[in-house]
């Protein structure tokens, strides 16, 4: 199973609800994902030479008592940079003014362990196992802020229950996917993409189909191209949410096999894969409802 | 005969159930209004008394599943499996439905105003289908008894593997599926959809649609046909 929700707010005032409104939609997938959730949140970009990074300190021996204010300090002294952090218990956001491929790197080498989640100049993502609500909780969804986000409640499949199997999935940068569903041609795609030096950080089916396309957007593909080659190349089911900077896409295969439904107001376009996770956004009963057909592409722009 | 009225804002959906497989047998109440359905799974499934349900709303999946003698009216639209295994009575939604609607129905009439998803109608077991939208790719498929009335278009592979039940559709077909055909329509094949549009209350020219039937060829196995069909 799995459930997934994403909403886009058109009304600038409705930003800073969009926590609020997100997290009801999220508990109501509960039943089709009980074992993890996560989300991707999508507010204003930092300056252009500027970046920051999720981070989970969940897999380290110190958990959520990272210290993640040491980890700033280490940083400048290795490195000379001056990060600045934001902690949520196991989950920290940094972001600092040189390139992320050296910050991730020296992360890599001196914490193995922690868990690079995202990166960007305008994408925070949290994700953990536990239920739905327990990880709204955890990183206080309700207070979250931005424009758009895409978030998923996973009952697991195709590989194991841990924090790094969990969704959204990312690639590169400020692009991110969850998944309702199951590939069969996930280990293809790998093969294909390991020798073009993309590197997969597990063995989870939906981070084939996130890489994929982030490598279709890398090597030049609009959104709508990149898509139309996922129809082309990924074997299985699947209903995809997938998050930019300034979008919000959704398609589905062609069997359809995954469901999806989509509630669009003046204020705000909302998506899961059941209506009920839909039920207590404002001005429901007067919008405009309907399921997204299989094969089409639907993107929304915030 | 007494009205009643479920919130399912309030009160859990096991006890409008509950009140449809056995209070309401008693005869007493004609009409349960069911509010705030919100998408619930399983609204009104199994019922086998002649009572008249109205969701006003949006239901989830397998709404009016396996109804007997009821009619189940929802004013949004249904999620997937709307009327499985319907015996009789009628459903009828008023919005559009999902994935599976009708899926195998032995008997009564499935009404959906807007578009259905995909696989409506598969293997239908003689129910009554009417759809005043489109229906999604494999509709009909391995559908066995019964008749389908579609008013708008049908995706891809429409009938696959069809045994005998008939489709009549009104608009365009991007595909029919194996062993499905076009067949003239009889006067017959007119005073049905005629009929089944007037039971639906939809209004469309019974002599604008076509009739799809099985042609048999799948019915026994031939050894020399190499899997072509």
């Amino acid at each position: 199973m799995c459930g997934i929700v994403g909403l886009l707010v058109k009304t600038p005032a409705l930003r800073e609800q969009l926590g609020a409104l997100m997290v009801p939609m999220l508990i109501g997938m509960t039943e089709r994902g009980p074992d993890s959730a996560g989300l991707a949140v999508f507010g204003t970009p930092l300056a252009e030479n500027e970046r920051k990074i999720s981070l989970y300190s969940g897999l380290t021996d110190d958990g959520a008592d990272f210290n993640w204010l040491g980890l700033t300090h280490e940083l400048k002294g290795h490195l000379g940079v001056s990060a600045t952090v934001e902690p949520k218990g196991n989950h920290a956001i940094l972001s600092f003014d040189i390139a992320p491929t050296v910050v991730k790197r020296w992360i890599k080498e001196h914490h193995p362990r922690l868990h690079i989640l995202s990166t960007g100049r305008s994408i925070d993502l949290y994700k953990d196992i536990g239920t739905p609500a327990e990880v709204a909780a955890r990183y206080g969804f309700t207070g979250l802020t931005g424009s758009h986000l895409v978030g998923h409640t996973r009952m697991a499949t195709e590989s194991a229950v841990t924090p790094d199997r969990a969704h959204p999935f990312t690639a590169g940068e400020d692009f991110c996917l969850v998944h309702n569903g199951s590939l069969s041609n996930p280990n293809g795609i790998r093969r294909m993409l390991e020798p073009r030096g993309i590197r997969f950080e597990t063995d989870n089916d939906t981070e084939a189909a996130c890489r994929f396309l982030e490598w279709r957007l890398r090597e030049g593909d609009d959104l709508e191209t990149a898509l139309q080659k996922g129809f082309e190349e990924l074997d299985g089911f699947f209903t995809f949410l997938m998050g930019t900077p300034d979008k919000l896409a959704l398609i589905r295969d062609p069997f359809a096999c995954k469901p999806a439904v989509v509630a669009e107001t003046d204020d705000y376009v909302a998506i899961a894969s059941e209506f009920r996770s839909l039920a207590h956004l404002p001005g429901v009963k007067h919008a405009t409802v309907f399921e997204p057909a299989p094969e089409e592409m639907y993107v929304w722009n915030a | 005969m007494e009205r009643l009225t479920f919130d399912l804002a309030a009160q859990p959906l096991r006890e409008l159930n509950t009140f449809l497989h056995t209070g309401a047998k008693e005869g007493k109440v004609g009409h349960v209004t069911v509010l705030n359905p919100d998408g619930a799974h399983n609204i009104a499934v199994g019922l086998d008394c002649p009572i008249n349900v109205e969701v006003v709303g949006h239901a989830g999946y397998y709404a009016g599943g396996m109804n007997k003698a009821a009619t189940v009216t929802i004013t949004g639209s249904a999620g997937t499996g709307v009327a499985e295994n319907m015996m009789s009575g009628k459903v009828h939604v008023k919005g559009f439905a999902s994935n599976g609607a009708g899926a195998s129905a032995h008997g009564g009439l499935l009404v959906i105003e807007g578009d259905a998803g995909l696989r409506c109608g598969i293997s239908l077991k003689g129910g009554n289908i009417v759809v005043g939208g489109s229906v999604g790719s494999f509709s009909a498929f391995m559908a066995q008894a019964g008749r389908m009335v579609i008013c708008g278009n049908a995706g891809d592979a429409l009938g696959d593997s069809l045994y005998e039940a008939v489709l009549y559709v009104k608009g365009t077909v991007k595909s029919l599926g194996a062993d499905a055909q076009y067949e003239p329509m009889t006067d017959e094949d007119i005073d049905a959809v005629a009929s089944l549009l007037d039971q639906a209350g939809l209004d469309h020219d019974p002599k604008a649609f076509r009739r799809i039937a099985s042609k048999r060829s799948l019915y026994h196995w031939n050894a020399d046909a190499n899997q072509e069909y």
